[in-house]
């Protein structure tokens, strides 16, 4: 009954946002259309990418492309990450140990990375998986870290207590508590990672969604402006709930909200 | 072995803490340093840490594409105090409406849903086209990434408050705005400054994104000059003003939040 209703609520809302769209453009045209497209525009522009192609590609090949980087990338960095942040959550001497290097480069915005990476890798992957890393990073290890820092100290002599060995230590106690915080960091940084891929793909890239939005900006394009738009909002979605299924089935012992 | 669980959470002494955190910083300048002196890029590509620190006080007293660095940092911040402000002067006001308006929150909920999914970064090609590269463009982009974290905020704080103080309210005959501005704003003001320093972040990290892109001054300009002509010591000078600022504004509304959560 509950789910009925949802989806009702949604189609509902759906249908709200293109009747206020529909108005605005094509019935009253407060919004000039050299403005911005009117639903039929966003249509043909639709097909017409999915079906023709549009800037070096197909929809689906932009789209494969971008969310193949992002997800090998944020896989990489946010391993890396966390196993940071793990250490320097466990031990004292290494989180003196790396603190310094890590303070300083925290405040960088990911996206500040992004000329950087062009100026030492040029405008292909690897400057792409270059800035994905380092947006991806710094929120997965500041959780986790903080994750292993908030375990109750009684947790942690309870199992000293037991004679517990180093290894069934983290897979026991350190990584199962600290995997809530460690999910939030994920989620942070999957949606840096995101913004960040959208960013250096829109400043130079042969193909990608970003790569959509820079030739039609070119182009004075608006109805395959909002077409790269919205593929980017669907796509971070999509990944987001992904994610969320992970964590859940990660966490089995979690009641589900 | 045993109870190394414990001594691993042990506080480090002053002195050891001291040390590692010395061999920790100096580890990481003298592999950059080790870096740039084997050689293996040339010189533009890696400046050594010095040369940054000396480019950053060159730019800082000399103009480069246009201004000096804090000509680009005030025109950059000049942009973000805009934007954010728009942010916070539309986003609190919205979200107590939709915390006291059923109407209000069913209408604004699935445009605003549907627009919070789009990362502010995607707004640049319509910032560019219907503002050009003027004022409006960056304030656009800072304002979409700023947006989201105030709204919810005070949205959420204002949910949260006691049901009771609501209905003695308005069996009491307050106003809609009386119970805005009264009841819920007050209650809700640790959850929207928590929100502000969110959106402050996320705000500042977007205009640095906007300037790389569509913008003819400003820091991210600045770096994007540096970028073209191979100075990699600028684009890294434009990068420590940037977190240096982020960080600033950063400290400032944590003052704000701890003043705050003290009442």
């Amino acid at each position: 009954m509950n789910a009925v209703k949802n989806i009702l609520n949604v189609l509902v809302s759906v249908a709200g946002v293109l009747l206020v769209w529909l108005t605005l453009t094509t019935w009253t045209g407060i919004i000039e259309p050299n403005r911005f497209p009117n639903p039929m525009e966003f249509w043909v522009s639709l097909k017409q990418i999915a079906l023709q192609g549009y800037g070096n590609g197909k929809l689906h090949q932009h789209i494969l492309q971008s969310v193949i980087l992002v997800t090998t990338s944020f896989l990489v960095a946010s391993t890396a990450g966390v196993t940071l942040g793990l250490l320097m959550g466990a031990s004292r001497r290494i989180e003196a140990f790396v603190n310094p290097v890590f303070l300083t480069l925290r405040p960088i915005p990911p996206l500040a990375w992004i000329p950087l990476a062009i100026v030492w890798l040029g405008l292909d992957n690897s400057a792409k998986v270059m800035v994905i890393f380092v947006a991806a990073f710094v929120p997965s290890v500041i959780n986790s870290y903080a994750a292993v820092r908030s375990i109750e100290t009684p947790i942690l002599e309870a199992s000293a207590m037991l004679g517990i060995r180093r290894w069934l230590h983290w897979k026991e106690v350190l990584i199962p508590a600290s995997l809530p915080l460690i999910f939030t960091g994920l989620r942070l940084s999957l949606q840096a990672s995101w913004t960040t891929l959208v960013a250096a793909e829109l400043i130079g890239a042969l193909l990608g969604l970003g790569s959509i939005l820079n030739q039609a900006a070119q182009d004075i394009y608006p109805a395959m402006i909002l077409v790269g738009m919205f593929s980017v909002a669907v796509c971070g979605w999509l990944m987001t709930v992904l994610l969320g299924l992970i964590e859940r089935s990660a966490m089995p012992w979690r009641a589900t909200p | 072995m045993e109870g190394y669980a414990i001594n691993s959470l042990h506080e480090l002494s002053r002195r050891q803490w001291l040390v590692l955190t010395l061999l920790g910083a100096s580890a990481f300048i003298g592999l950059w340093y080790f870096l740039a002196f084997i050689g293996v890029t040339p010189q533009k590509f890696l400046p050594t840490p010095l040369d940054v620190v000396q480019r950053f006080f060159t730019l800082s007293t000399e103009p480069f594409v246009g201004m000096t660095l804090f000509g680009h940092l005030a025109s950059s911040f000049h942009r973000f105090l805009s934007g954010f402000g728009l942010a916070v002067a539309i986003g609190v006001p919205l979200g107590l409406l939709m915390a006291t308006s059923k109407v209000v929150d069913r209408i604004v909920t699935p445009l605003f849903e549907s627009i919070r999914f789009v990362a502010p970064i995607a707004w640049i090609p319509f910032a560019a086209l219907w503002f050009g590269t003027g004022m409006g463009g960056p304030v656009l982009i800072i304002f979409m990434g700023a947006f989201p974290p105030v709204l919810i905020n005070t949205y959420r704080g204002s949910k949260y408050v006691d049901v009771k103080y609501l209905e003695a309210a308005w069996t009491l005959g307050a106003s809609r705005f009386r119970v805005m501005t009264e009841v819920l704003m007050p209650a809700a003001v640790p959850s929207i400054v928590a929100g502000l320093r969110v959106s402050a972040g996320l705000g500042w990290q977007s205009l640095v994104g906007a300037e790389l892109i569509a913008a003819s001054s400003g820091v991210g300009y600045m770096m994007v000059k540096g970028q073209q002509s191979i100075d990699t010591s600028t684009v890294m000078s434009g990068m420590l003003a940037i977190g240096i600022v982020g960080l600033l504004i950063d400290i400032l509304l944590r003052k704000i939040q701890e003043r705050v959560s003290q009442r």
